[in-house]
Parts: C-alpha cells; sequence; structure tokens
C-alpha cells in the first residue's frame, strides 16, 4: 500500500423514490489495496459501485476517485477504470478475441500494443485455447475469466467488481482470487463487492453495508477481534432445539445455526457464560459440547447489523 | 481524433459481426428486398395476356364480329362470355367473373358511317392497375384492324380512376425497402445493447455518444446499398425498370437517404425501453410515410396539410429523387429541393440521437 487515497467519499447518498439505498455513506479506501463491500442483497453495495464509477449520479454527497470529482469529471475518470459487472456484460455473440480487439480499441489500444495486452491477457486467464470461442456458448467460470480480462485489458489503476464470484464454483473462485492479489501486487486498487463470508476475509480492508448505511468498516482482523460480543460455539445433534432453548435467557443476543454448529453471541459483560449457558443446553441435549470461540466475519456481520440489545 | 476514428471503427467492426452472426438480420439484408421486388413485380408485369372478357353484342353485324375477332387475336383479353345486355355484363365485372367488359352498341354500323362517336365501350375492372394499362393500350387497336381513323373505343374506368405507371413502382419499392430495414437495424441497435446488459460496460469506457453512434450506422449503410442494388437490378432484369440518369448519383441518393434513416432509427433507439417498444415505434413511424409520401397515393391528390407533414418525412423526397434520376433522367441539382432536406433529416436525427444518449443510469 502506498499511502495514497484512491477513493473518498463522504456523506454519499442515493435515493430510488421513497426508497435510499445509499445513506450517508463515509468512505476512504487506500491504494493499492483489496477493499471489500460486504452485504446482503440490497444493501446499496451496486448503487455505491455505480456512484463511484460515475454511472449514477448523487442525491446527495460528494465522491472523489482516484483525484477525479464524480460525477463531474468521470469521463476523465473512466480510461483509468475497469468495472466488472454483476451480470456478464460483455457480447455473447461475439467470440473471445473478437470482445477483447473491441474493447481494446475503444480504450484507445492499437496496433502491435494492442495484440501484445490481448495475447497477454489470454494467457492470464488461460483463454489462449479458447480465444476463436463465442462468449456466450461458455461456462461461468470462463466467462468470469473473460470477464476480468476485459475489464483490466488497459492495465487500469482501479478495478470495480461487483459480486463477480456469484456465478462460479469454489475452485474457479480461488483461481479468481490469485489473479487479484496478482493484480494488487502490481500496484492496482481493487473493489469487490461479495455476500460471500469467506471472500469477505481474504479482504485487506472491508466495509459492511446493510440497508444503504456502512455498519461497519476496517480490517478483517480487527473487526472479528472488536466484535464486541462474547462467542459460544455449542455442538450438539439437536441444534434447533437447541437454539429455541438459550434464545431469549439474560445476555444472549442472537443465535444463528451452522448445520449441527450454534453460534451464540452473548453480552460481553455477561460473567463465566459457558457455566451459565451450558444446564440450559443439556436440558435439551446432554451430550451437546460447548465452547467459546473467537468470531469469524458472520458474527461481525450479525453484530454490525443487528447490534446489541439497547445499544 | 485519431482515438477518436479507432473507436468508431470498433464500433463499426463489433456492429458488422454481430449482423454477420444473426441469422434473421442477414436474411432481411437479401430477403426483404428479393422477396418484395417479387411480389410487387408480378403486379406490375407489363405482359399481361389472357385477361378473361365478356361481350355484349348488340349489333350482331359481320363488321361487329370482324371486331370482336381481332380482339382475341391479340390474345391479351379471352372472350370467355356472352351476355345479353350491359346489366348483366356489369354485374359479372363487380362479382369479378370478367375483368374486361366489351359492350358493342346496336347503332355500331351508323358509328362506323357517321365517324362521329367511339364505336365500342370497353369496361374495365379499373381496381386492378395491370388491367386498366393494357386496357388502355388495348383501346387504341381496332382503328388500325378496321382501317379506319374513327375514335375506337371509348374507355370507361370503373372502379380506380387515376392511372398509375407500374414502372412508377419499383423505385418506390426501393424508398419502402430501406426505410423499413433501415429504421429497423438502428431502432434496436441501442435498446439491444441495454437489454442483453451490454450498456453498463459499454457506459464505463471512454467512448462518446458521437463515436457511438457513428460506429453503430456505418455497416448498415453497406446494407442499404446492397439491399438498393438488388431492387434495381431486379426491377432491370425481371421488370425492365429503367435507370435513365446517372448510376452514381442513384447511390448519392441512396446514401442520403439512408444515414437520415438509420439515424432516425437511432433517435427511436434512445426514446424506448426495450426492444418491442422500438418495434412498435418503428411502424409508428413507418405507416404515415407509407401512406403520405406519395407511393400509395398521389401526392398531388392529398390535402394540403397531409402534403405538409409529409415534407417532414424522408422518404418523400428520397421517392422524389430516385424517381427524378430513374425515370425522368433528371441529375441531382435538378432535384436540390428533395437533397438537402435529406441532409438536413441526417444531421438532425444525429444530434437529437448523440444528445438523448446518457452515459449514465438513472
Amino acid at each position: 500500500m502506498t499511502g495514497r487515497i484512491a477513493i473518498e467519499a463522504r456523506g454519499l447518498s442515493r435515493s430510488f423514490g421513497a426508497l435510499k439505498a445509499v445513506d450517508q455513506l463515509d468512505l476512504t479506501v487506500p491504494e493499492g489495496c483489496i477493499y471489500g463491500f460486504l452485504g446482503p442483497n440490497g444493501s446499496g453495495k451496486s448503487t455505491t459501485i455505480r456512484m463511484l464509477c460515475g454511472l449514477l449520479t448523487p442525491s446527495a454527497g460528494t465522491a472523489r476517485v482516484l483525484g477525479c470529482e464524480v460525477p463531474a469529471e468521470a469521463e476523465t475518470l473512466k480510461r483509468k477504470l475497469g468495472y466488472m459487472t454483476q451480470r456478464f456484460s460483455l457480447y455473447e455473440d461475439l467470440t473471445v478475441s473478437e470482445n477483447l480487439y473491441f474493447l481494446g480499441a475503444v480504450y484507445s489500444l492499437q496496433g502491435e500494443a494492442l495484440d501484445a495486452h490481448i495475447e497477454r491477457q489470454l494467457e492470464r486467464f488461460e483463454l489462449t485455447d479458447r480465444a476463436a470461442q463465442v462468449a456466450g456458448t461458455m461456462s461461468g467460470g470462463q466467462r468470469q475469466r473473460l470477464a476480468l480480462a476485459a475489464a483490466t485489458l488497459h492495465d487500469p489503476e482501479l478495478l470495480f467488481l461487483d459480486e463477480p464470484t456469484s456465478a462460479v464454483d469454489p475452485e474457479s473462485r480461488r483461481e479468481f482470487w490469485d489473479h487479484l492479489f496478482e493484480m494488487v501486487d502490481h500496484g492496482t486498487t481493487i473493489l469487490v463487492s461479495t455476500h460471500f463470508m469467506d471472500e469477505a476475509e481474504r479482504c485487506h480492508r472491508l466495509a459492511i453495508l446493510d440497508q444503504g448505511r456502512l455498519v461497519a468498516d476496517g480490517v478483517p482482523d480487527d473487526l472479528m477481534r472488536d466484535v464486541g460480543a462474547t462467542v459460544i460455539e455449542i455442538l450438539s445433534e439437536h441444534s434447533r432445539a437447541v437454539r429455541d432453548a438459550i434464545i431469549g435467557s439474560t445476555g444472549v443476543w442472537h443465535v444463528a445455526q451452522l448445520g449441527n454448529k450454534l453460534h451464540a453471541l452473548l453480552d460481553p459483560e455477561l460473567a463465566d457464560p459457558e457455566t451459565r449457558l451450558l444446564p440450559i443446553v443439556h436440558v435439551v441435549d446432554g451430550t451437546a459440547r460447548i465452547h467459546r470461540v473467537s468470531a469469524n466475519l458472520e458474527d461481525v456481520f450479525v453484530m454490525a447489523t443487528t447490534g446489541a440489545p439497547g445499544a | 481524433m485519431r482515438n477518436s476514428l479507432g473507436r468508431v471503427r470498433a464500433v463499426a467492426a463489433k456492429e458488422f459481426r454481430h449482423l454477420q452472426r444473426d441469422r434473421l438480420s442477414r436474411a432481411m439484408i437479401l430477403g426483404i428486398p428479393l422477396v418484395m421486388t417479387l411480389l410487387f413485380g408480378y403486379a406490375i408485369n407489363h405482359d399481361v395476356r389472357h385477361l378473361s372478357a365478356g361481350v355484349v353484342d348488340e349489333a350482331q353485324t359481320s363488321q361487329s364480329r370482324q371486331l370482336l375477332a381481332s380482339l382475341q387475336a391479340t390474345r391479351v383479353v379471352d372472350i370467355v362470355e356472352r351476355f345479353d345486355n350491359v346489366g348483366a355484363l356489369t354485374e359479372a365485372l363487380s362479382r369479378g367473373a370478367i375483368s374486361v367488359g366489351v359492350f358493342v352498341p346496336a347503332d355500331f354500323e351508323r358509328r362506323f358511317v357517321r365517324r362521329d362517336q367511339p364505336l365500342v365501350q370497353l369496361l374495365i375492372d379499373g381496381s386492378d392497375p395491370v388491367v386498366q394499362s393494357v386496357a388502355r393500350s388495348l383501346a387504341q387497336m381496332p382503328n388500325a384492324a378496321l382501317g379506319t381513323s374513327a375514335p375506337g373505343f371509348e374507355l370507361r374506368v370503373l372502379y380506380n380512376p387515376e392511372r398509375r405507371s407500374p414502372v412508377f413502382i419499383v423505385p418506390g419499392i426501393c424508398g419502402v425497402i430501406l426505410n423499413l430495414t433501415m429504421v429497423l437495424f438502428t431502432a434496436v441497435a441501442i435498446v439491444r445493447e441495454r437489454e442483453r446488459g451490454n450498456m453498463e460496460l459499454l457506459i464505463t469506457t471512454p467512448i462518446r455518444g458521437l463515436e457511438l453512434m457513428i460506429g453503430k450506422i456505418v455497416p448498415y449503410m453497406l446494407v442499404g446499398y446492397v439491399q438498393a442494388t438488388i431492387i434495381i437490378v431486379l426491377g432491370a432484369w425481371l421488370f425492365d425498370v429503367p435507370i435513365r440518369g446517372s448510376i452514381g448519383e442513384f447511390y448519392v441518393g441512396i446514401g442520403l437517404f439512408v444515414i437520415s434513416t438509420l439515424t432516425l432509427g437511432l433517435v427511436i433507439s434512445t426514446l424506448a425501453t426495450n426492444q418491442f417498444q422500438a418495434f412498435q415505434l418503428t411502424f409508428m413511424s413507418f405507416l404515415p410515410q407509407l401512406l403520405l409520401s406519395g407511393f400509395m397515393f398521389p401526392f398531388e391528390g392529398m390535402p394540403l396539410p397531409a402534403q405538409w407533414l409529409a415534407e417532414l418525412f424522408p422518404l418523400t423526397h428520397f421517392l422524389r429523387i430516385v424517381r427524378g434520376i430513374v425515370l425522368r433522367g433528371a441529375d441531382l441539382s435538378l432535384l436540390w429541393q428533395d437533397v438537402w432536406p435529406l441532409g438536413v433529416f441526417f444531421v438532425v436525427f444525429l444530434m437529437l440521437a448523440t444528445l438523448r444518449f446518457r452515459k449514465r443510469l438513472d
């Protein structure tokens, strides 16, 4: 990281009629990092990205991206920007190389420079064998690689990725993230939105969005450490019954189920939480095991979106 | 500027590939002019033979029989039925059983001698312009056949008094087909990118509105020339439609008309929110042009307000240009008052489309 700021937004808001899609968002994204937007569908991730690209006019607030005011200086910004839309937005009736040639020319790459860039991208994203294939006939993972190849063809300083991995298998996702880390090493700043916790965890910094508001931001480890709750994991064959038994007990804020595992978020003020919970749990399931764990991003997300009662 | 040209070329190349890959579009380029010209071509076929005719011969003299025999000998008409009176004859005409009625009056001999009245009356189903024009030439016949200079046939056209030259139609077809296909191609060009999700990517690139618009019309100009050539070649080859003026000027006229209709399509594309709406708007713009441009009905016969409205359509001006060049052998300088409006349409539509195209999603 260079210490310089790639994106700076203050009070950024956008309404669609009565709906406040993005509400008073303050954002600082340093250069040369992967910055994650974590949030459920409809939390305002895409709307924020579109405002930062200059595609949507903010209802209020200001944003400065790579030194350009958006949307006023959006056209200058667009030369330095790569954007991978949520929906596959390349031409399905064109081949891989035709798509890349088109975009390269639109970014004013010409002649040998264009050929060299395309060859590099095809190799980097393992598309060389598919150069002559029509994009519409490719699999989800291949399309995603093509979309990333297209978005980075002109070596953008800043890359926006809107839920780039929603349509691909875990193997492709891992490779995809390898590409992202490689680009960051070369100085690219990446802003990626996701609703996958494991992806969010890979980001250098993270902003958690809920209903258009920024509810938490920071380094993932710090966010997990400073979750503001005690996390108790309960392993039980009857986790659903156990959940019903402990929910509503004093100091129990939230219980989430993950298969036969439960994550209970408790008031950190509560002394000796394991011994307090154990008798309640054992009434339902005598074999259940219970122990304290450190918070994961799911817990951070739950705490950030539902918060401590009365807080 | 160099970058700008590069981007225009990139868009044009991309559009050309879309066209190549889309079987329906390809079929439209070749199929519409072929089918339409052939269909209309049969309706304008000069070489009409064996029109079915009915006869009422009140004279029943050797001379009247000789006249009818020479009429039959032309093979243009086949006398299929004889009637007792004119009422039965016109009834058969209106039923459609015959398309030509021949009435020889009882005083045929007297008329032949006195030579002050037409000898014979021809009744024609004028609702069919082909029959009408053929029958008109028939009307000139019996004088020669009977070796007299008397007025021969008196012609009464029953349903469609206006006369229309068949060679009038092929140049018109050229305008109508180009108008429809050109507007359709570009009307869907931008809205399709929006529907398929390409637009969000495209507007995040440095491309400018004008570059996109020009890039999108270039491939279709070629398409327009291909279509015009098909129509004119078919017209000349199958239907003997002459090109009396210069081919070069004909193509200049085509080019002007094509770019003005392509940009009209672009305007429609920025107005429509989906492809279906683009189709609807295209037909809404097409029908008044078809009806008022002078293709379907003679321009001079229309009420003045309709004529003023028609001056706002590219097709109206193109029809005058193309008929001028193809049929009358006029050159473009003579047709200047119809050339400049097409240029104005192009510039205005291009500006409108460019201004209406926003690189924003809101």
